[in-house]
């Protein structure tokens, strides 16, 4: 007995922090024409949502990339197919580790930073001051930083496919001898622009709503104490990563599923 | 301009209101006035719900039952737009100050001024370097908030409270955790602004002391019922036990120094079994 | 002042090198480059087999991607395999007895079209149509002619 009733409650606590979860997601994007007639405010948080994240995503993605060429190479080359290495590392990182990858350390780096950022304004009264000056706090404070999430996501991802190829391309072709030529004309010969490169763009654009919109509602749900911000701040990140790799495994199915 | 002879001439009024949280009642069907251009406080001990008092009269709470009138309007049937408009005329000061700590203190009392009007840069600069001077803190303008001391964050959040010129200021206990000689300050602070800026003022406060001094009428409340109300000579001078309790504080009285729970004795003996 | 305009030029440094990235990606990483479709001519070519062609297969002429493969349809009156092929506007100087034939590319590589440009003057028009084709191999129907003839030999 006592089971069912855990589970009923917390199936009545699951919804009931869903539906407050998008009365705020609304709320949120109904302040997004404000912030842009304001871009001051947005580049603010792109700064410190983007910019912060862009040295992790840089290095991560150099080496992911180095580690695909390694890795493709020991394998491809037992079928004497040495020369698709730029196919494989190509499509590994566009499709899947590009914008996966780029959004779970999107998640830890500026996600977390995020909840604990609104946590700890809700903990100091700073949310509720603005509410009592007459400005809406989700507006000023929460929009910027959604949309910062937003945009930063598929640029970043961008940036990590595209600096994890070159890194194939210098372990592949710089350490292992595989042909240069032969690395990026099988590339471009493979890899569609439509289905692999704006299908990638689209799950990073995916996965930074979600991410901000995470991010931004635990923090604003936190109960406003150092415990309840510290705990905040692990559900952002554990959301977060069940969240994208769920997302991802839909996302692909709907747009690889027919090939 | 208003008239403040009669005693009819309230800000705000609180009919009936009736609130709680959880299974606590907060506030038991109370009804409070606080008359335009005075100080009023609102005082009891710790957890009787007086700063959720000040969130129900600027409409961030909403009450169960009963109603807040402030200038005449309701503030729970106000619309958002209305009740945003409405709120630029109050000025609130929270305990902690809630300075935004991304800004400086000249960016925290330009920030309402920023958000609400669309003065120039210079005028905006003058604006806020007289709120400061007149809290004493022109000299700190380049300070962030964490390089204040608590009186001193206070005093900004004062200035910020003060920079749209409102009809009221609400004060969440000012005095708390202050040294003498900031407390002194601030309590000549509320005290002269009300008089000089005509400012209706909304005090709540345990602290008994100063806020004597500085207030108009005061109400006390416990256990969600008003217990004591009048100038401060009245309730000085008030045969409530709660009020003599509050007043002198005493240990035990009325309100209990032990939060209830059950017999002392038997607690100490029985197994320890979690419940 | 200086600190807003250290982060503006940040910023501006971030959404550089992200459009930059994905400026990359669809240039140099994908085939949008190759050619798009305005500037290219279809030609057909009827195979008796084209194995495992695709659409987006690669059609190259001696080793040099000149197009690709836009569709593949089985043709109910002749039993072949029709291919339209889209060929670059730059190569419109192919014979009309041209040669089509389906390649793979390495032993378990991809397949393509590959053209042999025969010695004919006249050039194939737009809507024109290969005359000679030769199917794709098709790897068990030759280990099994191979195994056939091998054993046919042994029996003499």
């Amino acid at each position: 007995m006592d089971f069912i009733e855990g589970l009923g409650a917390s199936t009545r606590i699951s919804f009931n922090k869903l539906g407050r979860g998008t009365h705020f997601l609304v709320q949120t994007i109904s302040g997004i024409m404000s912030v842009l007639l304001r871009p001051r405010l947005l580049t603010k948080q792109l700064y410190s949502v983007g910019v912060m994240s862009f040295l992790i995503i840089t290095i991560s993605g150099l080496f992911v990339g180095m580690v695909l060429g390694l890795q493709g190479y020991y394998t491809l080359s037992d079928f004497g197919a040495e020369e698709t290495l730029g196919v494989m590392v190509a499509a590994s990182l566009v499709r899947e580790l590009g914008p996966v990858v780029s959004a779970l350390l999107f998640a830890g780096r500026a996600g977390s930073a995020l909840t604990a950022e609104i946590g700890l304004m809700k903990a100091t009264e700073q949310l509720s001051g603005m509410e009592m000056m007459a400005i809406d706090p989700i507006k000023r404070i929460i929009t910027p930083r959604f949309l910062a999430g937003l945009i930063s996501m598929p640029l970043l991802a961008g940036i990590f496919s595209a600096v994890g190829i070159i890194g194939g391309q210098i372990v592949g072709s710089g350490l292992l001898g595989v042909d240069e030529g032969a690395y990026w004309s099988q590339m471009q010969a493979s890899i569609d622009f439509y289905d692999d490169i704006v299908n990638g763009v689209i799950k990073s654009i995916v996965f930074g709503f979600v991410t901000s919109w995470i991010a931004l509602f635990e923090g604003y749900d936190a109960i406003p104490t150092s415990e309840g911000v510290s705990r905040a701040t692990t559900r952002t990140v554990v959301n977060s990563a069940f969240t994208i790799l769920g997302l991802d495994f839909i996302l692909t199915a709907l747009m690889f599923g027919d090939h | 301009m208003h008239n403040r002879v009669s005693g009819q001439d309230n800000l705000v009024s609180v009919r009936d209101l009736t609130f709680s949280r959880g299974n606590k009642k907060i506030f038991d069907d109370i009804s409070l006035d606080f008359q335009r251009g005075k100080v009023t406080a609102i005082m009891g001990p710790s957890g009787t719900g007086k700063t959720t008092m000040l969130k129900l009269i600027g409409g961030q709470l909403f009450p169960d039952k009963g109603s807040v009138f402030v200038d005449g309007q309701n503030v729970h049937k106000l619309r958002r737009a209305d009740l945003y408009n409405l709120r630029k005329r109050l000025g609130m000061l929270f305990q902690s100050g809630a300075l935004l700590t991304d800004m400086s203190v000249f960016d925290n009392v330009a920030f309402p001024l920023r958000e609400h009007t669309q003065l120039t840069e210079s005028m905006i600069r003058t604006l806020v370097l007289m709120k400061l001077q007149a809290v004493g803190l022109r000299g700190a303008s380049q300070l962030m908030p964490n390089e204040l001391s608590g009186g001193m964050a206070r005093r900004v959040a004062l200035a910020r409270a003060i920079a749209l010129d409102p009809m009221m200021i609400m004060y969440d206990e000012p005095f708390t955790g202050q040294d003498p000689i900031s407390m002194g300050v601030l309590v000549h602070l509320i005290k002269s602004l009300n008089n000089i800026l005509g400012l209706t003022s909304i005090i709540v406060s345990h602290d008994v002391h100063d806020t004597m001094a500085i207030a108009d009428y005061i109400y006390v409340l416990s256990g969600g019922k008003i217990v004591g109300q009048g100038s401060p000579k009245e309730i000085q001078e008030s045969d409530s036990e709660w009020v003599q309790q509050f007043m002198t504080g005493a240990a035990d009285g009325p309100v209990h120094f032990h939060y209830p729970a059950k017999d002392y004795i038997d607690d100490l003996m029985s197994s320890g079994k979690r419940y | 002042m200086q600190h807003t305009r250290n982060q503006d030029t940040l910023v501006g440094l971030l959404v550089a090198s992200g459009i930059a990235g994905l400026f990359f990606l669809a240039m140099h990483v994908s085939n949008l480059s190759s050619f798009s479709d305005e500037d290219s001519y279809t030609i057909t070519a009827k195979f008796e087999n084209s194995g495992g062609l695709k659409v987006k297969s690669p059609v190259s002429a001696a080793g040099v991607k000149i197009g690709k493969v836009t569709s593949i349809s089985f043709d109910p009156k002749t039993y072949k395999s029709v291919v339209q092929l889209s060929i670059n506007s730059k190569y419109s100087t192919l014979p009309d007895d041209t040669t089509a034939s389906v390649f793979t590319a390495g032993l378990l590589g991809e397949q393509y079209v590959n053209l042999e440009p025969g010695g004919s003057e006249t050039y194939l028009k737009k809507g024109g149509e290969i005359e000679i084709t030769q199917s794709a191999i098709i790897l068990e129907k030759a280990i099994g002619q191979f195994l056939f003839k091998s054993a046919a030999e042994e029996k003499k």
